[in-house]
């Protein structure tokens, strides 16, 4: 199996070794091309991205505006901090300038002269390498002013790094724009969406790195090259991050669209002590957990993955053995998202707070069955209802793991109880348990 | 007394700016630069961030606070951070944690007397294949086991 994003070439992150492996051909190539025909092959290739929505990439890239006085920018989006995915990293470590060159070509394409990227606080290493590769980059010729001798070109960009602070809403699009032009990172209200009005009001488009790696071999090899591989309707390859109770996590590079089983037992190595699965999360934790009894068959493509009833997410695959309490799973996860949510819209803000803390109650052993049905409704009223997607991501594992996992989860809770309700006429009556116990 | 970045430090600043087209976009950067410096950041070190991009200060703080990665308040010299979201968790992040915590007797956002330890229970830090992992200030230290742990934290004590 060919590899794209991570080929198997020993010192790759060496720009000696790079370059005779055919590294920066792609962008001679593109520049021998306008900037519609790039955007035009990657549109042909079916390349989704691959930061978690899986949107058609060249569609993206073409709804930057073509005649416009304001400049653009490109902001690549290195953030991940989603549980379940350690893939960019990989991509920072042992292929920096494919990233570089995917930049490249992102900025031509897009008729951008700066971009950023945009990576995580908390990488301080990965971002030293990084800086060293495009430091080499500047110095050897293949990014700022000298690119313009080096290809033959008029067209010249820069490409800088911005470091987050750990903040995981950062990896919101909107977010990581803000975050970049030096406020707080919430996100904005859209529309008007990245490509009017993005970076310092201009026009701005915003890719994963994965993506961005992805683009230089899609120019050299051909569109028709790319879109044979994998799942049709999301080809190409995905840096699958398996994580949990298997014998060899790590960071696989395969196509899309491969057997979710045969990543687990075949690739990871199985589940330590033979266990049984009990579920996996997919895509990182905001993806819809999956049981582990109906894996059979699921693909991890965005279509297969979706008729499943999860998505693609950033394919953090996170694998929980039989033995795991997904109670405390639970507590785990939205304690992630009360702390991360932002706080700019009251159902994320409280809602997260009230998942917490009711599941906490469960696991004190004060929970009731309408404590679960309680979660739900909490979940249903934080989603969709919020600017960005942090609060669809906090309500999906709240939400799904309760109803995938009903049985579960009511061995958790008493079953018939009477607990007196001090103030019945008070809007929380439906919650059945003293708020004296809520509030605590 | 008042806070003042180095010369070497004011360059570095003035590199920064130059990435961005206004110089707010360039506060992260200088917040950095200056809890490098000063160790934290105090009401003082924003006034004076705020003076050398002239912006502000209002914009400072908000940043600051914003962010869990900077700290206002001192930390020890080794900021030991525990991950135990899921991946860490499912790999005994918690029994990590609790031995951190034991080893160094001290709870979560808190500091050793001899201010050589600070400890803080961290999310999700892109470690999850090689978990359970801890980070001392800026380096990772993965797949762990308790008795790994210890060795570490004996080797900087």
């Amino acid at each position: 199996m060919e590899r794209i994003v991570l080929p198997e070439i020993p010192n790759l992150n060496q720009i000696e070794v790079y370059l005779s492996n055919g590294g920066f051909e792609a962008a001679k190539k593109a520049f021998c091309q306008t900037p519609d025909e790039i955007i035009d092959q990657v549109k042909k290739s079916g390349l989704r991205g691959r930061g978690g929505a899986a949107f058609l990439t060249g569609l993206k890239w073409s709804f930057m505006p073509k005649t416009t006085n304001l400049p653009k920018y490109l902001c690549i989006n290195g953030d991940e901090s989603e549980p379940g995915s350690f893939k960019d990293r990989q991509i920072f470590e042992d292929n920096p300038f494919q990233l570089i060159e995917g930049a490249i070509i992102t900025c031509y394409a897009i008729g951008a002269k700066v971009a950023y990227l945009y990576i995580r606080g908390e990488y301080h290493k990965w971002i030293k390498l990084m800086q060293k590769a495009i430091d080499t980059a500047y110095e050897k010729g293949y990014l700022g002013e000298k690119m313009k001798s080096t290809f033959g070109t008029d067209f010249s960009c820069d490409l800088y790094i911005h470091k987050g602070a750990g903040a995981y809403i950062c990896g919101e699009e909107s977010s990581l724009m803000n975050s970049i032009e030096g406020h707080r990172g919430y996100p904005r209200v859209k529309p008007p969406f990245p490509a009017q009005k993005g970076l310092w009001g201009c026009p701005t488009t915003i890719n994963n790195v994965e993506t961005i790696t992805n683009v230089p071999p899609i120019i050299s090899k051909g569109w028709e090259w790319f879109s044979k591989i994998g799942a049709p309707k999301h080809p190409g390859t995905l840096l699958y991050g398996i994580s949990g109770h298997v014998n060899k996590p790590g960071v696989y590079e395969y196509p899309t669209g491969m057997l979710l089983t045969e990543l687990i037992y075949d690739i990871a190595g199985g589940v330590p002590g033979n266990k049984k699965i009990k579920c996996v999360i997919p895509g990182g934790s905001s993806m819809p957990p999956l049981r582990g009894d109906k894996l059979e068959g699921v693909r991890m493509d965005a279509e297969s993955l979706k008729e499943a009833g999860s998505a693609v997410g950033t394919a953090g695959i996170m694998v929980m053995d039989e033995d795991t309490n997904l109670l405390k799973v639970l507590i785990r996860i939205a304690h992630f998202y009360h702390h991360e949510s932002c706080g700019q819209c009251t159902p994320c803000r409280e809602g997260t707070g009230w998942m917490e803390k009711t599941l906490h109650r469960i696991l004190e052993g004060h929970g009731t069955s309408k404590d679960l049905d309680l979660l739900i409704s909490v979940a249903n009223n934080i989603e969709g209802n919020t600017i960005c997607a942090l609060g669809d991501a906090a309500a999906w594992p709240v939400k799904f793991m309760i109803e995938r996992f009903r049985d579960e989860f009511e061995t958790y809770v008493k079953k018939d109880v009477s607990i007196p309700v001090p103030n019945k006429v008070h809007s929380m009556r439906n919650t059945a348990v003293p708020l004296a116990d809520i509030y605590k | 007394m008042a806070f003042k970045f180095t010369e070497e430090n004011l360059a570095r600043i003035e590199k920064a700016r130059k990435k961005y087209p206004t110089a707010l976009a360039a506060v992260m950067d200088t917040i950095y630069i200056a809890q490098e410096q000063n160790g934290y950041i105090s009401t003082e070190v924003m006034e004076e961030i705020a003076n050398v991009l002239g912006i502000d200060k209002v914009n400072v703080l908000s940043v600051v606070t914003f962010y869990t990665m900077y700290h206002t308040k001192p930390m020890g010299k080794y900021h030991v951070q525990v991950c135990t979201n899921v991946s860490c968790m499912l790999r005994g992040a918690y029994e990590i944690w609790d031995r951190v915590k034991e080893k160094l007797g001290i709870d979560n956002m808190e500091v050793t007397p001899d201010e050589k330890f600070s400890l803080e229970e961290v999310e999700c830090m892109g470690a999850c294949g090689y978990a359970p992992m801890i980070a001392i200030n800026e380096d990772y230290y993965e797949n762990l086991t308790k008795e790994k742990v210890e060795e570490i934290l004996e080797s900087l004590k």
